[in-house]
């Protein structure tokens, strides 16, 4: 079996300011190269999801597998390791270091990971850049491009490290239709080209309609799938 | 796994686009430092000076026979009254020699000690300066003024002539400063001196003596043992003092506990007599510190409320950071480096300012009557204070930090990214 990502009877609770059962056994997986989207109402615990995915959150009962391996109740250490290796996560809002160059940011991740040379990662960061077309950008200071610009850096850097899954959070909800359809385009050329897989929450039903496959959630639990 | 050259270049580039409220920390530290490096400086400069003054002219053991009352009156050693409770009244001073007894071979044995860095044999007497038909009572004191000026900083207090002056004449005299001025007598004049029992001799100046103490300078010349020896009728192994310096200080009270009951004299060690000048030094030593560890924590504190200023700016940052893999420890070591690097900046631009201020005080004049061979007010420089200085540095910084590094360490990034 090649799933990338599994989940097996996960539930959470929020404890404050009143007990509320926001995820209900909550059971599926993503396979290797396939692209997946999340749908539901506001409120229904999508984000909430996506934070135990992507092992950010680790308060849940339930298992995470992620390439296999059982990923609950591994240490901050390892899930570190594992966030920083595994997984490219793209917010909904564009969060980059502002300090930095947009070449920069997009090289944090594999310099902490420190597998490859300086002068590799840098040539592989531009490369992404350029595969985003944004390689002109490499030398801007990340607080001087425009938000369809920060989505797409934000892009290059959860794949400077090649992530087994790129997960977003409505990465195109703060982008106007064009920039959204380009990001979808992107997506669709990263699975198509280098079989990444994705999973990505969405309010956009065209969005949703042209991944391989919808999950659908209501009140925490997943009624379609 | 820790990589080093990240996280130092994210700790960099939070420094330098804040570059002002860096520079504040900095300062912060820098005044700290820069005020105890001069402050322990000058202080301990002015200690040394004060022990100088006091304790080079103590002797480190002092024997001589003290003039007091027998501890046996006669009636304790009449059997028939053993166990009775006598009262005796008006006891007086046991009749003995203020000669040291076998003077010249404890000197040999002292001299033969390895702790011993010098014995020398004085012989004190009192005596009056004649000027006119003025009779000035003082202190004349016979000395091997070679061995003296070898084992103390005896030369320091010839304010003109020379201890090799006296050792080539005679009947050469170092007369106190005080003494000088009030007779109006310089080097190169003669000065007669008459002993307790009427003797008149002339001694030849050939020095001015002046320790800065008004009290001894006004009554005490020193001249040769023997000529002190020869005008006051007495034998050449007449001595009344022996001075003892040791190589190591510490071991004064053992040494005049044994020497006091081997030799059956009293002895006198540097520790006792000086007690209280100890005091003296602790409490200018207790007050460098607490200056300057009240700085350190004032600077401490700046350091403590721009981190978590900082942390609460970046919070977004430290969010990316957890998201993208930097481990929780990875950004407690971003900011606990921040913090260093204002203590290692701050903390040598101190030693600098207080190099410098040392310096400068160093070369301020600084001219006393009572010391007359000080010049420049007294400025101690010692490594081992910027050691300490950057080692002050480095613990307030570090602890400094380490509340909010670890705050930072701590933010859940779930929150942060919820929160926007
Ligand atoms: N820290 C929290 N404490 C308590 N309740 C929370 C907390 N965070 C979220 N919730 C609640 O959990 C539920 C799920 O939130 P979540 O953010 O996962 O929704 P979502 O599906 O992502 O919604 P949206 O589409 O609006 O982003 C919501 O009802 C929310 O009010
Ligand atoms: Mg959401």
């Amino acid at each position: 079996m090649d799933c990338v990502l599994e989940a097996r009877h996960i539930d959470k609770h929020f404890r404050k300011p009143v007990d509320f059962h926001v995820l209900k056994d909550i059971s599926f997986s993503v396979k290797q190269g396939e692209f997946a989207s999340i749908m539901g109402k506001s409120g229904c615990g999508k984000s909430t999801l996506l934070y135990i995915l992507s092992t950010m959150d680790t308060d849940y009962t339930g298992e995470l597998f992620i390439n296999g391996e059982l990923i609950t109740g591994r240490s901050h250490q390892t899930l570190s390791r594992v966030r920083n290796e595994h997984i490219g996560f793209v917010f909904q809002f564009h969060y980059l270091l502002s300090e930095f160059s947009v070449l920069e940011n997009v090289m944090l991740p594999a310099k902490k990971l420190g597998a490859r040379t300086h002068r590799e990662i840098e040539m592989d960061a531009r490369e992404k850049l350029e595969m985003l077309n944004i390689g002109y950008l490499a030398e801007k200071r990340a607080s001087r491009i425009s938000g369809g610009e920060k989505q797409r850096v934000a892009i290059a850097r959860a794949l400077i490290n090649n992530p087994t899954i790129l997960m977003g959070d409505e990465p195109t909800g703060n982008l106007d239709s064009y920039n959204a359809d380009n990001v979808l385009q992107i997506f669709k050329r990263l699975k198509e080209e280098q079989g990444l897989s994705l999973l990505v929450v969405t309010h956009d039903i065209d969005f949703a309609k042209s991944t391989d496959r919808i999950i659908e959630m209501e009140d925490g639990r997943i009624i379609k799938s | 796994m820790t990589n080093w050259s990240v996280i130092l270049n994210i700790a960099k580039t939070h420094l330098l686009t804040k570059m002002k409220s860096t520079v504040t920390a900095s300062l912060g530290v820098t005044f700290g430092i820069g005020a105890y490096i001069t402050l322990v400086s000058f202080m301990t400069g002015l200690n040394q000076m004060l022990d100088d003054l006091i304790l080079n002219q103590t002797p480190h053991i002092h024997l001589y026979n003290e003039i007091e009352p027998s501890e046996d009156q006669p009636v304790s050693l009449y059997k028939d009254l053993e166990g009775a409770f006598n009262v005796v009244h008006s006891v007086k001073p046991k009749q003995s020699q203020r000669k040291i007894h076998n003077a010249i071979p404890i000197l040999n044995y002292l001299k033969k000690d390895q702790g011993v860095r010098g014995a020398t044999p004085q012989m004190r007497t009192q005596i009056f300066y004649l000027s006119g038909s003025i009779e000035l009572g003082g202190n004349l004191t016979g000395v091997d003024i070679m061995e003296e000026v070898r084992i103390s900083n005896f030369r320091d207090y010839i304010v003109s002539g020379s201890p090799e002056a006296l050792r080539n004449l005679e009947n050469g005299i170092l007369l106190g400063a005080g003494l000088a001025k009030k007779m109006s007598l310089d080097i190169g004049d003669r000065v007669q001196v008459s002993t307790v029992d009427g003797g008149i001799f002339p001694l030849k100046i050939v020095g001015i003596y002046q320790s800065g103490i008004a009290d001894i300078d006004n009554i005490q010349s020193y001249a040769n043992l023997k000529t002190v020896q020869r005008i006051s009728g007495e034998a050449q192994n007449y001595i009344t003092d022996i001075n003892v310096k040791l190589h190591d200080i510490s071991h004064a009270p053992s040494m005049a506990q044994k020497l006091g009951n081997q030799f059956g004299i009293k002895a006198t060690d540097i520790n006792t007599a000086n007690a209280q000048f100890e005091t003296g030094s602790n409490i200018r030593n207790l007050i460098t510190y607490a200056v300057s560890i009240t700085l350190l924590i004032v600077a401490g504190f700046g350091i403590y409320n721009i981190l978590n200023m900082l942390i609460y700016e970046k919070m977004n940052d430290i969010a990316i950071l957890k998201a993208t893999g930097f481990s929780g420890r990875d950004v407690q070591l971003i900011f606990m480096s921040q913090a260093i690097i204002i203590g290692l900046v701050g903390g040598f631009l101190g030693l600098l300012i207080g190099f410098g201020l040392s310096v400068f005080i160093d070369q301020l004049p600084f001219n006393t009557e009572a010391l007359p061979t000080i010049t420049t007010y007294p400025v101690n420089m010692q490594f081992r204070y910027y050691m300490i200085g950057i080692l002050f540095a480095l613990l307030s910084t570090f602890v400094a930090g380490y509340l909010p590094s670890n705050k930072a360490k701590k933010i859940d990034p779930v929150r942060i990214i919820r929160g926007n």
